[in-house]
């Protein structure tokens, strides 16, 4: 039982430890905000890689997102709600819910990771302590940079996620649910909500900023060569989707 | 000029430095030595600021740099250079980007101004044209070159080397100690090298100091060194069964 419970504490000071981390860390990086102004370049390399490198396969994902959430609606609304409001109620689902928490999944597995495996590899290998003796401070650097694009980009992904997955919603309904153009476009005009809208961006950018401070938190800290890196890669894709999961809750109580 | 006064560092309760009073004398190389994981590393990293110690000071110019804010430490980093014993070269950088970053953050300097100091300091350490080569493509020697190109760029006041020969075949170990010993006299410049090879000390270094158990039990000429009775360091030069004098 002692050893449960001193197990279980052992657990929540390392998750508290990674927290204070991810904060002072994200607090370095606001303070590094002019130094980004100075360097542009920074930043635009970083967006690209986050934003429109991550952008075939948040599409990938949008379409069949779109796709089996209008399957699946209309399997609930059989016999007892009519087709006219299958738009309007996949509609509501993508901008809230299922696109900002799928996109920002994506980005935590492919950006996230990959922000942990690449500052884990320089820290190890001493390339952020030769950064130190350039004068140059690595949160200004490398993190902010990274913070900067994800909380920036995601929305941009978000943006084209959910019109793919409208898309696909749509595509499924009309081919496969005999759903007309116009009944499905005129049911999701009818009911749009711009608060909607705003609140699924609201996400976008707390889970982008999110995944990559916890992607340079993980990657600043890692010890132990390729191991080490190995498990900062892991940790970094485990913790940015348990952030993004928990951090959704907590937006939904706050944003409606 | 640099002064470490009672430096203290333990890691997880296990002391390393117990305690090292050391000056660094100016425009001279001062080497320290001592087997592996005394220590010797962690003070040249309190040196840069890279590790904070739990107690004394590093004055450099008459400023702790244990004591400064993380702002003011980078300032202060500008006075030095450093050559890591991997040579941590900026793997997704090209050699010459690896070697003008310093200037292109701490300058207004053009991009033809930056590119001729860059092909200067490859001069200097006796390369060139492999500005554009990526250090994967780099030989070992090759890299610690590029590594100590990169240390000067800013014409640093103080160097600190970490186990400069270390990996590297002996003729090419005896090329980098030339160029070490021979740049550093050439420039006037603070050297602080570590190393745990005689050979390499005794090649570089103006002045030798021998960390033993977490204290200096040696600081002197290299002469000095050879003659010292002290256990630990006789300990440290009959290490291999050679004299110092025969093993160079």
């Amino acid at each position: 039982m002692m050893e449960t419970l001193a197990g279980f504490g052992r657990s929540v000071l390392v998750i508290l430890e990674e927290a204070g981390s991810a904060a002072i860390l994200l607090y370095r990086s606001m303070r590094g905000g002019a130094y980004l102004l100075r360097r542009p370049a920074l930043y635009a390399d970083q967006a690209f890689q986050i934003g429109v490198q991550s952008l075939p396969l948040v599409l990938v994902v949008s379409v069949f997102t779109g796709a089996v959430s209008s399957w699946q609606a209309a399997y609930q609304f059989r016999g007892i709600i009519s087709m006219d409001f299958l738009g309007a109620a996949v509609s509501a689902a993508l901008f809230i819910e299922l696109s900002p928490v799928l996109t920002g999944l994506v980005v935590a597995g492919r950006v996230g990771a990959s922000i942990a495996a690449e500052l884990g590899t320089m820290r190890v290998t001493e390339q952020i302590d030769a950064l130190e003796t350039l004068a140059i401070d690595p949160v200004h650097y490398l993190a902010a940079p990274r913070i900067t694009a994800g909380w920036t980009m995601l929305p941009v992904l978000l943006v084209f996620s959910s019109l793919l997955a409208h898309l696909g919603a749509f595509a499924v309904a009309n081919t496969m649910l005999g759903v007309s153009a116009d009944t499905f476009f005129s049911s999701v005009q009818k009911y749009f909500s711009m608060r909607n809208v705003v609140s699924g961006l609201i996400k976008a950018l707390v889970f982008g900023g999110g995944t990559a401070l916890i992607g340079c938190s993980i990657g600043f800290r890692t010890m132990g060569g390729a191991v080490g890196v190995g498990e900062a890669t892991i940790r970094a894709f485990v913790y940015s989707s348990a952030f993004i999961l928990i951090a959704d809750y907590i937006l939904s109580i706050f944003l409606f | 000029m640099i002064e470490i006064k009672r430096i203290k560092k333990s890691f997880g309760g296990k002391p390393v430095l117990k305690g090292i009073s050391l000056d660094i004398p100016e425009k001279k190389a001062t080497v320290l030595i001592g087997r592996s994981g005394c220590g010797k590393t962690v003070l040249l990293r309190i040196l840069i600021g890279l590790l904070r110690p739990d107690e004394g000071q590093v004055l450099v110019d008459g400023e702790d740099m244990a004591g400064l804010s993380r702002k003011a430490l980078f300032r202060a980093r500008r006075k030095f250079g450093m050559l890591f014993q991997s040579a941590a070269l900026f793997d997704s950088m090209t050699v010459g980007e690896n070697i003008s970053l310093a200037l292109r953050e701490h300058t207004d300097l053009s991009k033809t101004e930056i590119a001729e100091k860059v092909r200067e300091k490859l001069d200097l350490v006796g390369l060139e044209g492999v500005e554009d080569r990526m250090p994967s493509e780099l030989s070992g020697g090759m890299k610690k070159r590029v590594g100590l190109a990169r240390a000067l760029i800013m014409d640093p006041r103080y160097v600190l080397y970490d186990e400069p020969t270390t990996g590297l075949d002996p003729e090419t170990a005896d090329a980098i100690n030339e160029l070490i010993g021979g740049t550093g006299r050439r420039l006037g410049i603070t050297s602080v090298v570590v190393t745990h090879d005689l050979v390499s000390a005794r090649r570089i270094g103006d002045r030798f100091a021998m960390i033993s158990e977490g204290h200096i039990v040696f600081d002197g000429t290299p002469e000095g060194f050879q003659a010292c009775q002290k256990p630990a360091v006789r300990r440290f030069i009959n290490g291999s069964g050679l004299d110092l004098e025969e093993r160079i």
